[in-house]
């Protein structure tokens, strides 16, 4: 199992470091309701990770328990080293972690640049009363994190929608948007629900380019639920495949496209 | 007019470099908008920049002859490649950005190029991808590393690395002393023509073309230092070399970059630069949105609008002249500057212009009159490459649509009997590269290059008139003269039609394909509650094609005046079902239809144009951006116009 071994070396010769998330015997239960049933698996520093499966398979609810949002029942998670009590969501997100939503969650009134400043909020230390009079600190942090987040727009190359309000965009500008204020809270992990659903072949295209490039700009660790197989296959470093709750496999794009257990479940029984 | 030899001191780019240096060193020289805010770089700090990223690629090894390809949006850093080229006495080769793999590879390949300055990710890949059969690239130098960190660093480099390295260079003496080498008569760039037909040809020219060009021009409408120019067309273009580093290096006005292609008019209206360049299609653009904002402007403000701009285009191409206008006309104008044409020049970005040419192709006397009534001072000039740039160009006082203007400072003009017109000029291209045939063909041992264009110099006012090319005017089966171009530049005007191209050589009658312009059609569909779901069915909707046909018989109705272009009046038509594109071959990347191919393409259609048939089944293979290629099947309606009888008019 990859549990016991230090680094592992990707599909495309990279060597991926130590253990970041660590997921102990996972189980989550609404009600009678098992959505997730004893599952293990890490997400290591600076990788592509993918979390596949059928509709139903519960792997937005691992997003959740990963991103604070659901407790699981049973098991433990483990980030860097250290056992994560139960925590609301926004001390996550100061820990470093930041996601995306399967429906677009921006505020739609509210410009690209306002948006994307929202995202910055955990680096924002100045009190109400020097933000409010615009004084001091709040002036120096204001100008600081403007500049992050003109950063961001220049990687994502939405410079021409910077005062454009949200709610003036098309579909897949808005899912780029939405990744642009996760990346302005810098997170150590990102956390990617569904990042192509909806989008054309293009759009599709456009999206696997950012999340390579920011993983590999920034070093950000990324999991990602996506079911474009093709995408999947094409831009994750490991995957693991859920069915019914229940791991059924885990490892390379390569591994997981032999494992006959997957196969049978997800891709479907070869009839001969 | 000052003009003659050029000075030691200016006799190649670099040594105007230095001389703006001196004399404008604390102004600006580039600007850039990145992360939101234009950075800027005085003549001083670019001066720098530049001897650094020269010592840097004689660091890697470059050597006085290299051809250096260039590539990328345009971008202050590779400006500055392009200058830094020089002054280790190599030849930088700009190359279109949009250009497909093929003809990378083969530009590549023909210029030898050794190193290659590009902008992205995405021209790093197209270089590697050219480069697959052969590698004759050394080294590839990046501006923006985006993507990059894990492709193989061994031959490439960042372009802030390949500047450190020569910053930490001790070989600064070396520079200087290649930089003192450079001649007037050494090349200063090379530049691929798109060419309507065949393969790209290398353009080569010298110092003295560039340099003397960019003074004459320069003189001409008085460019000066302070002038702000917004560099936005493609570097590979003969224009912007000239605009960007010619001019802009002659006077020491300042080059100005924008954010990213989208944000071109964002960034125009930041600017507001005093001498503006566009092809005849961005002011079409423009003017078609302000139009169709217009259409949804509430009452007052579009009767206010209607009413200034009647105003505007009777007096305002007068005033612009400074022709005697009336007093009341003149304060009515002025009330309109303030209510009308002032802010719309400035949402338009074009309240600083001083100067602004349209070239390229013809542009729609509605579409220059409009820009003129508003006080704007649009001109038209005539040029090509192997003229770097300037033929003719119309002064201050003396515009008119129809017309590209007085020969250029220092150009000698001659028609030939068969009516193409041929020029002599400082600006002469010295070759093509490796091309001895095709330059002998172009230009005589007296300096005289054929235009391929047919035109005739008007009587009275001494301006140059183009026709068409002269390969395309040819003679229909009675004799009579047939110039495609003349028409289809009467269709093109109507804002519903984006491209047209008729045929008739050799025949006893022209007939016409027409493509509609999606945005005009479309926004007047959806005011018109008129549904379609593809530009496919857009495009054969009973409607659309009623009011082309009104469109195309009132072209004939004009086309019918002149009697000695009365046949090429369309006797039918059809509207094509697909945009023609470059990346199907049925253009040119500068937008030129490309004539044959598209007879050749479509050929099933213009034998039923000619047959007499109702309508058309036609399938035709389209290439998508990423090259995969797709079916279009579609069932065509021909149309008849209405043509008039000249013979009969000229008998009653």
């Amino acid at each position: 199992m990859k549990d016991t071994v230090d680094s592992y070396v990707t599909d495309d010769g990279r060597t991926i470091g130590g253990v970041m998330m660590d997921m102990r015997g996972i189980t989550l239960r609404f009600g009678g309701v098992e959505a997730i049933k004893d599952i293990s698996f890490d997400i290591r520093e600076g990788e592509i990770r993918a979390i596949i499966g059928p509709n139903g398979a519960g792997k937005s609810s691992m997003l959740n328990v990963i991103s604070g949002f659901y407790h699981p029942q049973e098991g433990e998670v483990w980030f860097r080293g250290e056992k994560r009590p139960p925590m609301k969501p926004y001390q996550v997100a100061r820990q470093g972690i930041a996601r995306t939503f399967q429906n677009i969650a921006l505020f739609e009134g509210m410009s690209v640049l306002d948006n994307i400043m929202t995202g910055r909020l955990t680096h924002m230390k100045s009190g109400m009363l020097a933000q409010a009079l615009w004084m001091g600190k709040a002036e120096r942090e204001e100008t600081e994190n403007r500049e992050a987040v003109e950063r961001i727009i220049d990687f994502l190359e939405i410079q021409a929608i910077r005062k454009t309000p949200v709610s003036r965009l098309p579909y897949g500008l808005k899912k780029r948007v939405e990744l642009a204020r996760a990346l302005a809270a810098e997170p150590k992990l990102l956390l990617l629900d569904e990042p192509m659903a909806g989008m054309n072949v293009e759009e599709k295209e456009d999206m696997s380019r950012y999340i390579l490039d920011v993983n590999d700009e920034f070093g950000t660790t990324v999991a990602l639920i996506e079911h474009d197989m093709g995408v999947v296959m094409d831009i994750s470093d490991r995957v693991v495949v859920m069915d019914y709750g229940r791991k059924i496999g885990d490892g390379t794009p390569s591994e997981v496209r032999n494992n006959q257990d997957v196969i049978d479940a997800y891709l479907g029984v070869a009839h001969d | 007019m000052k003009s003659g030899a050029i000075g030691d001191d200016a006799r190649s780019i670099p040594h105007l470099l230095a001389r703006n240096v001196a004399r404008h060193g604390d102004k600006p020289a580039y600007r850039e908008k990145e992360f939101g805010i234009w950075q800027s770089w005085t003549w001083a700090q670019a001066a720098e920049e530049i001897d650094a990223f020269a010592l840097g690629l004689l660091e890697l090894g470059a050597q006085v002859g290299d051809h250096i390809a260039i590539t990328g949006r345009n971008r202050p850093a590779l400006y500055w490649a392009m200058v830094a080229a020089q002054k280790i006495g190599c030849i930088p080769v700009p190359l279109y950005q949009d250009a497909a793999v093929e003809e990378i590879a083969y530009a590549l390949d023909h210029a030898g190029a050794r190193f290659a300055v590009v902008g992205d990710q995405e021209m790093v890949d197209k270089l590697i991808d050219a480069q697959a059969g052969n590698m004759t690239l050394k080294h590839v130098i990046y501006v923006d590393g985006r993507g990059l960190r894990r492709y193989d660093h061994t031959a490439m480099s960042s372009f802030a690395d390949a500047q450190a390295a020569g910053r930490a260079s001790t070989r600064r003496a070396e520079m200087e002393a290649l930089t003192q080498a450079r001649t007037l008569d050494d090349t200063c760039v090379m530049l691929y023509t798109s060419g309507t037909t065949g393969r790209p040809k290398g353009v080569v020219l010298s110092n003295r073309n560039v340099i003397a060009t960019s003074r004459n021009s320069a003189e001409f409408d008085r460019l000066r230092a302070g002038d702000e120019v917004l560099a936005y067309l493609p570097m590979a273009w003969v224009g912007d070399f000239i605009f960007s580093i010619g001019q802009a290096m002659w006077t020491g006005f300042c080059v100005n970059c924008p954010e990213s292609p989208d944000t071109m008019l964002t960034d125009l209206r930041e600017i507001g630069p005093t001498y503006f360049f566009a092809p005849p299609r961005v002011f079409e653009n423009q003017l078609t949105t302000v139009m169709i904002r217009m259409e949804d402007a509430g009452r007052i403000k579009k009767a206010m609008f209607d009413h200034y701009m009647a105003l505007a285009r009777r007096v305002g191409p007068d005033l612009l002249d400074r022709k005697p206008v009336g007093l009341l006309d003149r304060l009515r104008y002025r009330l309109g500057d303030l209510l009308v044409y002032g802010p719309l020049k400035n949402t338009l970005g074009l309240s600083r212009v001083r100067v602004g040419y349209t070239a390229g192709e013809a542009i729609g006397p509605e579409i220059f009159d409009f820009y003129r009534s508003l006080g704007i001072n649009l001109k038209q000039l005539y040029g090509q490459t192997e003229a770097t740039v300037f033929i003719t160009q119309q002064p201050d006082g003396e515009v008119r649509s129809d017309t590209v203007g007085v020969p250029s400072p220092g150009v000698e003009l001659r028609i030939d009997d068969r009516g193409e017109v041929f020029y002599r000029s400082p600006g002469t291209f010295e070759a093509y590269y490796k091309n001895p045939e095709s330059t002998a063909s172009t230009k005589d041992p007296d300096g005289w290059v054929a235009t391929g264009d047919a035109g005739f110099i008007e009587e009275g006012s001494g301006h140059l008139r183009i026709i068409d090319r002269a390969k395309d005017v040819g003679k229909m089966a009675d004799g009579a003269m047939f110039a495609p171009k003349y028409v289809e530049n009467k269709l093109k005007f109507y804002p519903n039609i984006l491209e047209a191209v008729v045929f008739g050589a050799g025949r006893d009658r022209c007939v016409a394909f027409i493509n509609i312009d999606l945005n005009a059609v479309g926004n007047w569909a959806e005011r018109n509650n008129i549904a379609y779901s593809s530009y496919q069915e857009l495009s054969q909707h009973p409607r659309v094609l009623d009011q082309i046909e009104d469109h195309v018989n009132a072209v004939n109705a004009s086309v019918a005046q002149d009697p000695m272009l009365a046949a090429c009046q369309i006797h039918r038509f059809l509207v094509l079902h697909k945009e023609l594109d470059a990346d199907d071959g049925e253009m040119t990347r500068t937008r030129k239809v490309r004539r044959a191919v598209v007879g050749d393409k479509f050929n099933d259609l213009v034998t039923a144009l000619y047959d007499g048939s109702d309508t058309i089944a036609t399938e035709t293979e389209v290439t998508y951006e990423d090259g995969r290629k797709g079916k279009l099947r579609a069932t065509l309606d021909i149309r008849d116009a209405v043509v008039v009888n000249t013979a009969r008019m000229a008998a009653e």
